[in-house]
């Protein structure tokens, strides 16, 4: 077999593949987080803890019911939905007036109730989630899992779906009209209190399908959704949260980013994305895709 | 003589702190095309952005075919049949032209159809796949117009349509104004230029200091051309 | 006037007579979270950036502190030194890079920045990863003046040490750099246009805040003798958050006063494990749902509503 600068070519696309995994991740997790920001003003910290929460549905639908991985996938993203839609109606929509920062500590102290309630039920360390496609290809140049070519794929399919929902259809047209000036759209007759509140479980959903396809890769457990979440907020600012498209390439593009790093120079591969923050911040404070300040 | 369809009285209005409104009486009847004269600052626009429910605070009354609205949301108001194109013309930058056009929903029967609209306006089938704001100041002053036809409300508010646009522009909207007027549509209409309101209303209600404080019929306004001129500080 | 100064003069009496009633060391732990709280709201109160990852400068001027004092055997005082001047380099550099962007923007990177830090810190090896810089010790202030074994003696050092940090936000608060910040915070444009480089005096202020923030940290590592990962993670940057918020935003006694709440709320509340940070997620939510002015802001808002009565 031939070798790439040294490293064997096993080690470079495994690499490869794990980063794509993680950029599918990042780039659904985005995606939800610009949604919801650009109807609601809210930066919302509850991500990573519905991306959890996600998983979770589809461990305990298993355990308890016996509800299959298939079904869990559409089943557990509306569990996780609705519950994101009791809490806008509930909290969220009485801070949309104030600052900001207000939507962003209010989210992250429920992500702190949310994942320290999961905690103290199961523990924080994880349960495993058995692979519902094992087996996998030999592609010669590496082993290509089944399942893990499956959730990038379907990621992808997530993601496009996405955008074409918003950049296609009538009710994307709503969305990216109100975004732009709510109390015309509202004046035209249409209920932008009810589509604000569709907005959340939407990108809530989004969150907690990722959770659902991450359940059997990684182990679930409470605090899955800690760390990943700081992650996407580094990649929402790498991005820029104007297009959607854009989500998609900076999560996929920045998960590759991270998987050539784990070959090429182990100890950055955690802080990489942060310092392309960093350094996008210096030549495009606005971000790579971000059109306004 | 035709039915009351907006009746407007003791209309008062906040912005948040500052009171801008303090008593509107008006009234229009199915069919007419009235204006509202008045200088920067006089109310007009606060008038109609109560009248849509846009604003926080107002009390007073504002019945519309016989419907009390002044305590219902702005979405509400809209589907009882009264659009409205705001002063900024409000086009949508993340729409094309042909989204901005079909963005607000029918609400009742009997709007424009589509093709024609297109047909009203030409230049805009010519360009419904560009970007909303990136059309010319008339053309999107036409799009803002044009998307509230569909819509099948009875009573339309325009706000400033002429602003800031070419002669020519304003004769061509001057002329679409008294089509829509001559289709059966009810307008409200909202000017400081009243060379134009004088060629296309039938009446014209001048406001000063958040009050309506004369009336005008257009038969009269060649007698009353000094009155108004004070008014209106020309 | 009168009733301030009394309140001052009681203020200090209760301070120093504190612990001869209370556990000193957790007065002092409290002092340092105080200072800490005080400095994270120099910046939000007063120049309107929220940061959320004050964590950085607190936990990594502790591991300064703990690396000057234990493997380079020097004397505390410079383990002071090092740790706030390596705080306000780290705020330096992110703070050049974060002030880029605004509101939001200027939360997350913060808060990513931070992130960056942690993982750096669970890796470097001068930080012993997760088993923390344990057993720094204790030495003697100003060449043997100061014997620092003991818990009563170190507490007035650290309450000196509080003192001139609180002090120091006061004057820079107070001063004509202050009513520029305040300008700023108002409405950047306007200062803006009147002259003032926003960006510059914003980095200064986001400096100065990530030094006393190190002080406090550096403080407390000299205090509980440990540096370790708790004190430059995510969910430290959010406590500080939190203790300025139950305080009350832009006054300059709240955070003192959010700080001893959750310091002692945490006391109590140790026992139960997990409910710890539900209770204090649960706190979060409270206050930016019905109470934002803080506990401070709203005794406030009391008093005036009935002087007018």
């Amino acid at each position: 077999m031939f070798e790439l600068l040294g490293i064997p070519p096993q080690a470079l696309f495994g690499q490869l593949l794990l980063g794509l995994i993680n950029g599918a991740f990042y780039a659904m997790l985005s995606l939800g987080l610009a949604v919801i920001f650009g109807m609601l003003n809210v930066i919302n910290f509850t991500h990573g803890a519905q991306y959890m929460m996600g998983a979770f549905a589809a461990w305990l639908l298993l355990g308890l019911l016996d509800v299959p991985f298939w079904a869990a996938l559409v089943i557990a993203p509306i569990i996780v939905g609705l519950f994101g839609i009791v809490l806008e109606k509930l909290m969220l929509k009485r801070i949309y007036h104030l600052d900001h920062l207000y939507g962003f500590l209010l989210t992250f102290g429920l992500a702190l109730v949310i994942e320290g309630l999961f905690q103290w039920k199961w523990g924080s360390s994880g349960a495993p989630y058995p692979n519902p496609i094992p087996g996998g290809f030999n592609l010669g140049f590496m082993f290509l899992p089944t399942y893990r070519a499956f959730v990038v794929v379907a990621a992808l399919v997530i993601c496009l779906a996405t955008w074409y929902g918003i950049e296609r259809t009538k009710l994307g047209a709503y969305l990216r009209a109100a975004t732009e000036n709510p109390t015309l759209v509202r004046a035209f007759g249409i209920n932008v209190p009810r589509l604000i509140t569709l907005t959340y479980g939407l990108g809530v959903a989004l969150a907690a399908l990722a959770g659902v396809l991450a359940a059997p890769i990684q182990q679930v457990s409470a605090l899955m959704g800690v760390n990943l979440v700081l992650v996407v907020f580094a990649v929402v600012v790498i991005g820029g949260m104007g297009s959607i498209m854009g989500s998609i390439v900076t999560g996929f593009g920045l998960g590759l980013v991270e998987g050539l790093t784990k070959v090429f120079y182990p100890p950055a591969s955690n802080t990489v994305i942060f310092v392309v923050m960093a350094l996008v911040l210096l030549v495009k404070p606005a971000g790579l895709f971000g059109q306004t300040k | 003589m035709a039915e009351t369809l907006l009746k407007v009285a003791g209309l008062q209005a906040w912005y948040g702190e500052s009171h801008i409104l303090h008593g509107v009486d008006f009234e229009i009847r199915r069919g007419e095309l009235v204006t509202l004269l008045g200088r920067n600052g006089a109310g007009k626009t606060t008038t109609l952005r109560s009248i849509m429910g846009i604003l926080g605070k107002r009390t007073g009354s504002i019945a519309f075919d016989g419907k009390e609205t002044i305590g219902m949301q702005s979405d509400h108001i809209a589907r009882l049949g009264i659009a409205y194109c705001p002063e900024e013309r409000g086009i949508f930058s993340s729409l094309n032209v042909d989204e901005n056009l079909r963005l607000p929903p029918v609400v009742k029967p009997g709007g424009l159809s589509i093709e024609e609209i297109y047909k009203l306006f030409p230049n805009l089938l010519e360009r419904r796949h560009s970007q909303g704001t990136k059309l010319s100041g008339g053309e999107q002053q036409m799009l803002a117009i044009g998307r509230i036809l569909r819509t099948g409300a009875t009573l339309l508010l325009l706000d400033e349509p002429t602003e800031g646009l070419a002669p020519v522009i304003v004769q061509r909207i001057g002329e679409i104004i008294r089509q829509l007027k001559s289709r059966g549509f009810t307008i409200l209409l909202v000017e400081q230029n009243f060379h134009f309101a004088a060629t296309v209303a039938d009446r014209h209600y001048v406001m000063e200091d958040g009050r309506v404080i004369d009336t005008v019929a257009s038969s009269d306004v060649q007698q009353s051309i000094g009155k108004l001129q004070t008014y209106l500080g020309v | 006037m009168n009733a301030q100064r009394l309140l001052v003069a009681v203020l200090a009496a209760l301070a120093l007579a504190a612990p001869w009633f209370a556990y000193p060391v957790f007065l002092m732990t409290a002092l340092c979270f105080a200072l800490f709280a005080c400095a994270f709201n120099l910046l939000l109160g007063y120049v309107g950036l929220m940061s959320f990852g004050h964590a950085m400068f607190f936990g990594t001027a502790g591991y300064f502190f703990g690396h000057v004092v234990k493997a380079w055997d020097m004397p505390p005082e410079l383990g002071l030194l090092a740790g706030v001047c390596g705080a306000a380099l780290v705020g330096l550099v992110t703070g050049a890079l974060a002030i880029r962007r605004q509101g939001i923007y200027f939360a997350m990177i913060t808060l990513a920045f931070a992130q960056m830090i942690y993982f750096f810190c669970v890796q470097a090896p001068f930080t012993h990863g997760e088993d923390g810089l344990q057993g720094i010790p204790r030495k003697a202030l100003l060449g043997g003046l100061i014997p620092t074994k003991d818990d009563r003696v170190l507490y007035y050092v650290v309450l000196a040490i509080f003192v001139f940090g609180y002090c120091a936000i006061y004057r820079i608060i107070h001063s004509p750099f202050g009513q520029v910040l305040k300008a700023i915070r108002d409405n950047e444009q306007r200062a803006q246009s009147l002259g003032y480089e926003a960006d510059r005096y914003k980095l200064l202020a986001f400096v100065l805040s990530a030094a006393l923030a190190g002080l406090a940290g550096a403080t407390k590592a000299m205090v509980l003798q440990f540096a370790t990962l708790t004190d430059v993670s995510a969910a430290m940057s959010g406590e500080v958050v939190l203790m300025a918020l139950v305080g009350g935003l832009g006054t300059i006694v709240g955070p003192v006063v959010g700080a001893f709440i959750i310091i002692t709320m945490q006391n109590y509340l140790a026992a139960t494990g997990e409910f710890v940070l539900v209770i204090q997620g649960a706190i979060f939510v409270v206050i930016v749902l019905a109470f934002r002015k803080g506990v401070v802001g709203e005794l406030a808002e009391w008093w005036k509503r009935r002087q007018a009565r």
